[in-house]
């Protein structure tokens, strides 16, 4: 797979690589063998069912998690924007707005209130970040997460939160930010209808990476199939996943399926 | 009240007080508040070795406070909760301390005093170990002021922008334990914690920002070191707990004062 991605990118060097990932925590294989390569200007989602592993990849390409073996090499100097998944500030640490937006860059006054204007927040700057709402919370992270123009934008079920315009924006967000800034875009999405729609390339993840390529090719895979059913069905009923249905739920196949990825990368 | 002796105990009581106000802030902004009583409480096995081994006071209750915290530390990986693990550490610790020090036979008297602290005994020498170590940790948490805030925000955003929280957390450590090694001369062991969380509690009700939290903490503790040994002169108190009363009594105010922020701030 990192090598079929070479060849497509043969002028480029990828923004962030992951080589034969593993990484256990607790006595449990939560990512096996993950090869991925992200290079400059694409989109790529990762879906995968609850607890199949996808917060934990995102948190070991930015260095929270050592793996067990493997390895991540980030491109030097790269600037990541991370947008989590939950954020909890302690309410005994007063914090506005504008002095979250400054750490640990500081930045004009300026930048800020057209950062917070762009997403949607127009003059919250000295709100204390505990008086946001879910969905205010969510647009200042990725605001700020933007506003040091990174290399990496890393989104891991950031429109969680949002209403449905809300939703569209961020989407409409995210195209705009890949286009004008060229940033590469790594998110961890449970909207699969935007998957769709919105990504480069889809990677379908249950502790091993099952299958990926091009969003319709993906759909078409059999092992996406398995996990998620059919994308012309009902939205709500891909998630209805039953792990003991799954054929490749476990970790002994992967070897079988993982030249799917290879395939896919071809198309 | 111009008395040497009294000009020597407010510089020593200034001394902690401001190094201890921007490290009481990170103690109640990351619910550390246990642990520095616990790092106190190990102190006291700090005194009775350095009093054993004739080495200075200073140096042995700085080495014990720090292997305490790196034991912590460790040990936190072990599936204890901090609580409980703190609780078998801070009280094994001031438990073997005290039966340390009834080894040493005349030093039953001094014991009382590093419990409770005797700032009116604070020397010449005394002043130039505090003021060297609460200038030493100010510098520290100036420095890393910015790294140490986003880490304690969120540990995954600062590893996305190449600040290692564990790092950022040793600091914080190895500086609590130098404010509670030159503590102990003025407050004691026992009132430590005191002087590190009652004047960043205070602070909280009137701040909007971190920064103002730190300044505002320093204010406070200074103010209560000038009452407390106003207050401990006139009333003939012991000056260690009045020092500590007074801070709790602007607090109290304080809270009275700026109900609309207090209410957010028991949240």
């Amino acid at each position: 797979m990192a090598m079929s991605a070479n060849i497509m990118n043969a002028s480029q060097q990828p923004l962030l690589r992951a080589q034969g990932l593993n990484i256990e925590i607790a006595g449990r294989h939560v990512l096996e063998q993950i090869d991925l390569d992200l290079m400059r200007g694409e989109i790529v989602t990762i879906v995968g069912p609850n607890g199949s592993g996808k917060s934990t990849l995102l948190r070991a390409l930015i260095g929270a998690i050592q793996p067990t073996s493997g390895q991540v090499r980030q491109a030097s100097g790269l600037r990541i924007g991370y947008v989590p998944q939950r954020l909890h500030i302690d309410p005994t640490l007063p914090l506005t707005v504008r002095r979250f937006f400054n750490l640990p860059g500081r930045h004009s006054r300026q930048a800020i209130d057209d950062a917070l204007a762009r997403a949607g927040i127009e003059g919250r700057g000295e709100t204390p970040m505990t008086g946001l709402s879910g969905g205010q919370f969510q647009r200042a992270l990725m605001a700020r997460a933007l506003l040091d123009n990174p290399d990496v934008l890393m989104l891991d079920e950031a429109s969680q939160g949002l209403d449905q315009t809300g939703t569209a924006d961020f989407y409409r967000q995210i195209e705009e930010v890949r286009n004008t800034v060229g940033c590469a875009v790594l998110m961890v999405s449970h909207d699969l209808h935007v998957v769709m729609r919105a990504a480069d390339r889809v990677i379908c993840l249950n502790h091993h990476i099952c299958c990926q390529g091009l969003p319709e090719a993906v759909s078409a895979a059999p092992e996406y199939r398995a996990l998620f059913g059919s994308v012309d069905e009902e939205a709500l009923a891909l998630f209805r996943h039953d792990p003991h249905h799954h054929p490749h739920g476990g970790h002994e196949h992967h070897g079988a399926e993982f030249h799917q990825t290879e395939h896919d990368d071809a198309q | 009240m111009l008395n040497d002796f009294m000009i020597r105990a407010l510089f020593a009581g200034l001394g902690v007080v401001l190094a201890a106000a921007p490290l009481g802030c990170f103690v109640v902004w990351r619910r550390m508040a246990f642990f520095g009583a616990a790092t106190a409480h190990a102190a006291v096995l700090g005194v009775a070795l350095s009093l054993a081994m004739s080495i200075s006071v200073f140096v042995g209750v700085l080495a014990i406070s720090l292997l305490m915290a790196i034991m912590v530390t460790l040990l936190s990986n072990r599936g204890y909760a901090m609580d409980t693990l703190l609780g078998v550490m801070a009280h094994a610790s001031l438990a073997f301390g005290l039966v340390a020090v009834s080894f040493v036979t005349d030093v039953r008297i001094d014991l009382m005093a590093y419990l409770f602290g005797d700032i009116l005994a604070v020397g010449r020498s005394d002043l130039a170990i505090i003021w060297g170590g609460a200038g030493l940790v100010l510098l520290l948490t100036m420095w890393r002021w910015q790294a140490l805030l986003l880490s304690t925000v969120s540990e995954d955003l600062a590893y996305a922008q190449g600040v290692n929280p564990q790092r950022e957390a040793l600091i914080l450590t190895l500086s609590l334990a130098i404010v509670v090694a030159v503590a102990i001369k003025v407050v004691g062991v026992l009132l430590i914690a005191a002087l590190l969380i009652i004047p960043a509690a205070a602070a909280r009700l009137i701040s909007r920002t971190p920064e103002r939290m730190a300044l505002g903490a320093a204010a406070i503790g200074a103010f209560s070191v000038a009452a407390g040994l106003w207050g401990s002169w006139h009333l003939d108190t012991p000056t260690g707990p009045t020092i500590v009363c007074a801070a709790a009594i602007l607090f109290a105010l304080l809270s009275v004062i700026a109900r609309p922020l207090s209410a957010r701030f028991a949240r």
